[in-house]
């Protein structure tokens, strides 16, 4: 696993929620902006997969494999269910859900190195 | 459904039924969601690998996922039984994180291994106890305007 990349998805996919919170308080949905944000933040997480995977063909494996897979998985699919439901309410709550989106898809990532650190 | 986006909850009484799915509704749906998958996934990981250490933590935590599956089925299906559901949800999940918290404090012993509610919640920042207050106020709130 990349931890410079896995660093900057934490640090951007936090700011990136504080950015989505922000239209919340001002009762807007998500702009453009935002929306560029989230491909970005989707596409480092599909990275992030890449190196996961790349590693695992490598020999590493995580001593709570199905729970770093449970993860993994649930890192990749997330935030596009988030932006999906966030486009069936558009009002300042859809803006939130992208905000709870960013803020779990630091939490995963988290996660996933910790659980990747431990291995035998 | 475009027309009725706008504000969410004020649009025509007989689908005041379905209020409590739309707005803050539908982030208290995500929340519950990530709840009930996180919270049932890591108890049937626990359960299946390693159920003799600490039964009584890992059957909490498999009740909390689904009184979270409830409140989830609740808020998504709407109408005067959804709300009901959720409302009862919330009710039970409010009183088990403030049991269950106080019980990990007072006898840690019994709980040799974290579940969603140990300590109020505080392995999930405190949000296992945050939820079921707001969840209890935006029904409330989301019945007061239908």
């Amino acid at each position: 696993m990349n931890d410079g990349l896995a660093i900057a998805i934490m640090i951007f996919s936090l700011l990136l929620g504080a950015w989505c919170l922000a239209a919340t308080v001002r009762q807007r949905w998500l702009d453009l902006s935002h929306l560029v944000g989230l491909a970005a933040l989707e596409l480092a997480l599909l990275t992030q997969a890449g190196f996961v995977i790349a590693g695992m063909a490598g020999g590493h494996r995580p001593t709570e494999f199905v729970t770093f897979i449970g993860y993994l998985v649930t890192s990749v699919l997330f935030v596009p269910l988030c932006v999906g439901l966030a486009a069936m309410e558009r009002t300042r709550w859809g803006a939130a859900i992208a905000a709870g989106g960013c803020v779990v898809a630091a939490v995963l990532t988290l996660r996933l190195q910790q659980v990747w650190q431990l291995h035998g | 459904m475009a027309d009725r986006a706008g504000s969410g909850s004020k649009s025509g009484a007989g689908s005041g039924a379905d209020d409590i799915g739309r707005g803050p509704g539908r982030v208290l749906i995500l929340v519950y969601g990530v709840f009930a998958l996180s919270a049932g996934a890591r108890a049937g990981v626990q359960i299946a690998a390693k159920w003799h250490e600490a039964p009584v933590a890992y059957a909490l935590s498999a009740l909390a996922a689904a009184i979270y599956l409830v409140a989830l089925a609740g808020l998504v299906r709407g109408g005067r039984t959804g709300r009901r559901v959720a409302l009862a949800a919330c009710a039970v999940e409010l009183a088990g994180v403030l049991v269950v918290g106080t019980l990990s404090l007072l006898m840690p012993t019994a709980f040799p291994d974290e579940t969603v509610w140990s300590t109020y919640g505080r392995g999930y920042a405190f949000i296992p106890l945050a939820l079921p207050v707001l969840g209890l106020i935006w029904l409330r709130a989301a019945n007061r305007s239908s």
